[in-house]
């Protein structure tokens, strides 16, 4: 190579970066995949097929792509909120978006179970003899509807509505989790917005709706996508915030990430390792795509 | 422009500017509503939308973990730090962190001197692999170290043989909390490093200083800020570790078990309290983390805009 670089360190920072990469990320991601390897195809397929463990993509995939879309919306009215309003509060409101990045999860996990449990905080609220609740009871139409629906039984609890140890409650912390991603992704863009075509929209006669739907949102999306993305990365990955909310039902509320501990404390390595590899693939592919998301925005904003 | 200016909205607009070429600033419409704001009606329904999902989401379980943390009364509060397994996952955790937290700092300055400064072939995909970390989910964090320093291990058995077991040992809870935090430092400051460019640093290096020289007196001062961020994301992450520790500490009580993995224990065991007491201080310490970034941010937002400032009066022709 016959670069000429002007400032010194080229190869003394590359080569630091290179060797502490590899030892702590890249050799022991490698061991993970060589391990997957040694289990034979027979072996891998039969692990990452069997019916429970299909059961937990659907959590794991599943709930985090509902959690993320959640956080969409949300993250995007937050976002809008936090730019272009002001209001009292509105800086702690700020800051505070990025409480679940920094707290860590057992403590967002215990926190979230603690809210959302039967007989507290908000749990409470949802007991059939409660304001909120009572829409939902069996006298109540709507619940009588739902005491008819299979899908909603596992939600009905004898005295109300059940988020711990269901799939709301796994919904609920992958939203906690991923919000933060969302906002901090569309709130620049929303910053930088020129404010002259929302002016020219309204001058030619367009309602804010339109203006919206039409001038801003364009702009937003592949901000949102990107945030929606890293969202989902985030959820899919997630452990330590689901592991007590969800109670860790099989077939129901047992993430991806618990079977591997669950195979690696009954010591079949070559199991945990195949579910790693799919756990690794999925999180390499969302990676790559949020990556794509933002190049393909780069080059939009090249153009404009 | 004029729409800005004035404080016009609705459809008489267009009419009201045909044959017009300019429009007087001082102008009043009945309506006080910017054309680029929305209704106050949606304004306020927004706002309470906001309000409602931070107080749910955000707000009650940050209240929460204080409440159950004094629900014994403060004496109960402090008892729970007496307790030798709860001083013995302070003590850990804390080992942990000052032992990762330096080594991801020394590796984060040096990648983003290097993924900042020089271009080379293969660079953003060298950013991919630094982020991955992030992404891939903290059980395989732990996974992979029990895969190459477990007892079935590739240098597990050796180590062993030589007393020196690194799984369910305070080596693996070290290693895989720098797996976890590894590209916290190395992200807080490629975009900030990005931004501000090289010109400071050629500068200095026209006039006779070296390398390190250049990192000391000018690079340091100019990124501190972004630094401080990266460092104090990093220890809130290290301290805070939970899938990944939790798969290769054993869980040995007043032995391996750092803090989050001491809450766990504390709240399977119904110590509902105790488990929140402790929480409260990693709380406390995500608080502490989110003052800090607010203020580093504002701060590296200021040194930016100087710099630009700079730039600007140096370089306008």
């Amino acid at each position: 190579m016959k670069h000429r670089f002007t400032l010194p360190g080229f190869g003394l920072t590359l080569g630091y970066t290179l060797v502490y990469l590899a030892l702590v990320v890249l050799v022991p991601l490698s061991a993970l995949i060589l391990k997957t390897e040694s289990g034979g195809w027979a072996h891998f397929w039969q692990t990452v097929s069997s019916p429970r463990v299909l059961a937990s993509y659907r959590v794991s995939f599943g709930i985090s792509l509902i959690a993320a879309l959640v956080n969409g919306g949300f993250g995007l009215i937050a976002a809008w909120v936090l730019v272009r309003y002001r209001f009292p509060g509105r800086r702690i409101l700020d800051a505070i978006v990025d409480l679940p990045f920094a707290l860590p999860t057992a403590v967002a996990g215990i926190a979230l179970t603690t809210l959302y449990s039967p007989n507290e905080w908000i749990g409470r609220l949802l007991a059939y003899d409660q304001p909120l609740g009572m829409w939902l009871s069996p006298h109540s139409p709507i619940g009588a509807w739902l005491a008819t629906q299979h899908w909603a039984k596992e939600y009905l609890g004898p005295m109300g509505l059940r988020i711990d140890f269901t799939q709301l409650g796994v919904l609920i912390a992958l939203t906690f989790i991923g919000f933060p991603f969302v906002v901090r992704t569309i709130q620049p863009v929303i910053q930088d917005l020129a404010l002259d075509v929302e002016e020219a929209a309204a001058c030619l006669g367009a309602t804010r709706f339109q203006t919206f739907r039409r001038v801003i949102l364009p702009g937003l999306l592949p901000a949102i996508f990107t945030g929606v993305t890293l969202a989902y990365g985030r959820a899919v990955a997630e452990y330590g915030s689901i592991v007590f909310i969800s109670g860790n039902l099989p077939f129901k509320t047992e993430i991806t990430p618990l079977l591997i501990i669950s195979k690696l404390e009954n010591y079949d390595y070559t199991g945990a390792a195949a579910l790693g590899f799919i756990m690794l693939l999925a999180s390499f592919v969302i990676l790559l795509v949020s990556n794509g998301l933002q190049a393909w925005d780069n080059r939009r904003k090249g153009v404009a | 422009m004029a729409c800005r200016l004035g404080t016009i909205a609705g459809k008489e607009l267009p009419e009201a500017m045909a044959g017009v070429t300019s429009f007087p600033t001082t102008a009043r419409v009945e309506r006080p509503v910017r054309a680029t704001a929305e209704s106050p009606v949606i304004r306020a329904v927004l706002i309470s939308v906001v309000f409602v999902f931070f107080t749910l989401f955000l707000l009650l379980p940050l209240f929460v973990v204080f409440k159950e943390a004094f629900s014994q009364g403060v004496a109960a509060f402090l008892a729970v730090f007496r307790d030798d397994a709860t001083a013995s996952a302070v003590r850990l955790t804390l080992l942990t962190a000052v032992i990762a937290v330096p080594l991801n700092t020394i590796f984060g300055i040096a990648a983003a001197w290097n993924l900042t400064r020089f271009h080379f072939p293969g660079r953003s995909f060298l950013i991919t692999l630094i982020d991955l970390p992030l992404w891939v989910s903290p059980v395989i964090g732990g996974l992979i170290y029990v895969l190459v320093f477990g007892a079935n291990g590739w240098f597990g058995a050796w180590f062993i043989d030589h007393d020196l077991p690194i799984i369910f040992n305070t080596p693996a809870i070290v290693l895989v909390t720098m797996f976890v935090t590894f590209p916290f430092v190395a992200r807080g400051l490629i975009p900030l490093m990005q931004a501000q460019g090289t010109k400071e640093e050629e500068a200095a290096l026209s006039l006779g200083a070296n390398g390190w020289q250049i990192f000391w007196r000018v690079t340091l001062p100019k990124i501190k800020w972004g630094l401080i961020y990266g460092v104090i994301l990093c220890n809130a992450r290290a301290m805070g570790e939970f899938g990944a520790v939790s798969v290769v500490s054993g869980h040995i009580r007043g032995k391996t078990n750092t803090m989050p993995l001491h809450i766990e224990v504390l709240y399977n065991d119904y110590q509902y309290s105790a488990a929140f007491a402790v929480a409260s201080v990693l709380c406390i310490l995500a608080l502490l983390t989110l003052i800090i970034k607010t203020y580093a941010e504002w701060r590296a937002e200021q040194q930016l805009a100087e710099a630009a400032r700079h730039t600007d009066l140096s370089h306008k022709p």
